[in-house]
């Protein structure tokens, strides 16, 4: 499977529970891949709009374009 | 009449420092009166509200921010902080309250056209209101919607010639000191080794793929004037490997009292005749200055680089002529561990453009940091959880005395048998030669 494919497959599976994931969540589906390669595939993914930024200011994560909710409020997810 | 009335911001007002309450009434009056007839892009009532909701929040003991969000500009996965006010009725100029960081120039250098336009910009697509500067360095623009992320983005970038910073799990806007620009004291040029990394590594600012933020900053010597191995996780000091150079005549000139210690800037009080001894080679953290009332001496082998010889007496010392810098890594604010200093890594790293050296043990540490750190863990958190050691053999550093913080709780660098000369095997009967039975 593309690695992009993996990478949606793994949102899909995720979605009812969650929208937003940490850089590391992507690296830990490419255990052969170093972080640097996984970057260049969520970049990518970021350029094709499929996926996009997540920021809280101090941490960044990654989630389907669209998908969960904007803001957030300390101590709730 | 402003539009929500602020007792408790008010006292912010008389004391004698100057007052973020009044600059933001400022600001307010500013927009009310709208003298450039600006056609505002966001609500021109933002500074009223801004403050409304910061009384209520001191009336609550509670906070009326929300944060985050994928506001951002596209491709970017920093430089926009999401802002939202949780109480968006009776704030509305603050609903939508974003922050944005531009790259601050190295040394902050500016031109009073560049503040002016930076102003006008903010003036018409933000609040107004700015911050300058932000803890990491970066010009702070405070509070603007969504839509006009694009727009500023693109005035800043084309017209400007500037960027926006870095925030979330990035490398942020790197800093440094004003170094050899002004400074006599800079060993190597702070300014450009800040702006040449800054373009290097714009993968890393812009587009967050670390378990947390990292920051860089460059002090050109151990005076610290950014405070690197305070304030950040990848510290460059400044520092020299030879002599101080020492000129005689103005140390005796120093010590006849013809010229003022620290160039004159503990002039406020009266603290008597200056006295050489006391006050400079007493004071020195190495031991190894002498004064002999003729003769000043310094046995370089134990000088720390400690500046405050040369900072006392500017025109009779000065920094060595072999210039570097020493690395420190791992400084932190506290949040998943507590605050700590950086760790000396490096001694001594060449510091001559392209910084080839300098990137190279960036890269290491970050190679290794992106495989092991944990989601949140700064690169000084890692290095504690795996161990300082760890981070020497990612690094490719050999292990030595300086490494070794606390010698009463952490005596041992345990070594590898490769790295020990002959290795472990010992030939049993040779030593029975030596050691009898
Ligand atoms: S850190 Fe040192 S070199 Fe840089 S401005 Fe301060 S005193 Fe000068
Ligand atoms: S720099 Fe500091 S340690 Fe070195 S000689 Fe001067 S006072 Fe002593």
């Amino acid at each position: 499977m593309a690695e992009k494919d993996v990478i949606l497959e793994f949102l899909a599976s995720k979605s009812a529970v969650k929208s937003k994931f940490y850089f590391k969540d992507f690296s830990d589906l490419f255990p052969e891949k170093g972080p640097r390669e996984v970057k260049k595939v969520l970049t990518q993914l970021v350029k094709d709009e499929v996926l996009e930024f997540w920021s809280s200011g101090s941490t960044t994560m990654y989630g389907l374009k669209g998908a969960g909710k904007q803001s957030h409020t300390e101590g709730e997810d | 009449m402003a539009k929500h009335a602020t007792p408790m911001l008010d006292e912010l007002e008389k004391g004698p420092w100057p007052s973020f309450v009044s600059d933001i009434k400022q600001e307010a009056a500013h927009r009310a009166a709208n003298p450039n007839g600006l056609d505002y892009q966001i609500p021109a009532e933002a500074p009223e509200d801004l403050l409304g909701v910061l009384e209520l929040s001191y009336e609550e003991k509670e906070t009326h921010w929300k944060h985050g969000g994928i506001v951002g500009v596209f491709g970017y996965g920093g430089g926009v902080i999401g802002r939202y006010c949780d109480q968006p009725e009776k704030f509305p100029g603050v609903a939508h309250f974003h922050t944005v960081r531009v790259a601050q120039p190295a040394g902050k250098y500016y031109s009073t056209k560049f503040l002016r336009d930076l102003c006008d910009l903010w003036d018409l697509r933000g609040s107004g209101i700015t911050n300058m500067h932000g803890s990491t360095g970066d010009i702070v623009l405070l509070g603007t919607q969504t839509p006009q992320l694009e727009e500023l983005f693109y005035e800043l970038t084309h017209k400007m010639n500037v960027d926006l910073g870095g925030s979330g799990s990035n490398l942020r806007t790197p800093a440094a000191c004003l170094g050899q620009s002004r400074c006599e004291y800079a060993c190597y040029n702070t300014q450009d080794m800040c702006y040449q990394l800054t373009m290097d590594y714009q993968d890393e600012l812009h587009r967050p793929a670390f378990p947390y933020k990292f920051k860089f900053k460059f002090d050109g010597c151990p005076n610290g004037c950014v405070c690197a191995m305070a304030r950040s996780d990848f510290a460059v000091v400044g520092t020299w490997k030879d002599d101080i150079k020492i000129d005689q005549e103005q140390v005796k000139a120093y010590a006849a009292g013809e010229l003022k210690p620290n160039a004159g800037a503990h002039a406020g009080r009266d603290w008597g005749k200056f006295d050489l001894q006391a006050e400079v080679v007493d004071r020195c953290p190495g031991h190894c200055m002498k004064w002999d009332g003729a003769k000043l001496s310094i046995d370089t082998k134990h000088c720390v680089r400690c500046m405050h010889c040369i900072n006392t007496m500017p025109r009779a010392l000065h920094i060595g002529d072999e210039r570097g810098a020493s690395i420190l890594v791992g400084a932190k604010a506290p949040v998943v561990d507590g605050a700590q200093m950086g760790s000396l890594l490096i001694p001594f790293i060449d510091c001559s453009a392209p910084y080839d050296d300098v990137k190279e043990v960036i890269e290491k540490i970050w190679d290794w940091w992106m495989e092991e750190g944990k989601n949140r863990e700064r690169v000084g958190e890692t290095m504690k959880r795996l161990s300082f050691q760890k981070l020497l053999e990612v690094t490719d550093t050999e292990a030595a005395p300086y490494h070794i913080v606390q010698p009463r709780t952490n005596p041992y660098i345990f070594f590898k048998e490769e790295e020990v000369p002959g290795g472990w095997e010992r030939d049993i009967k040779q030593f029975r030669e030596r050691h009898q039975r």
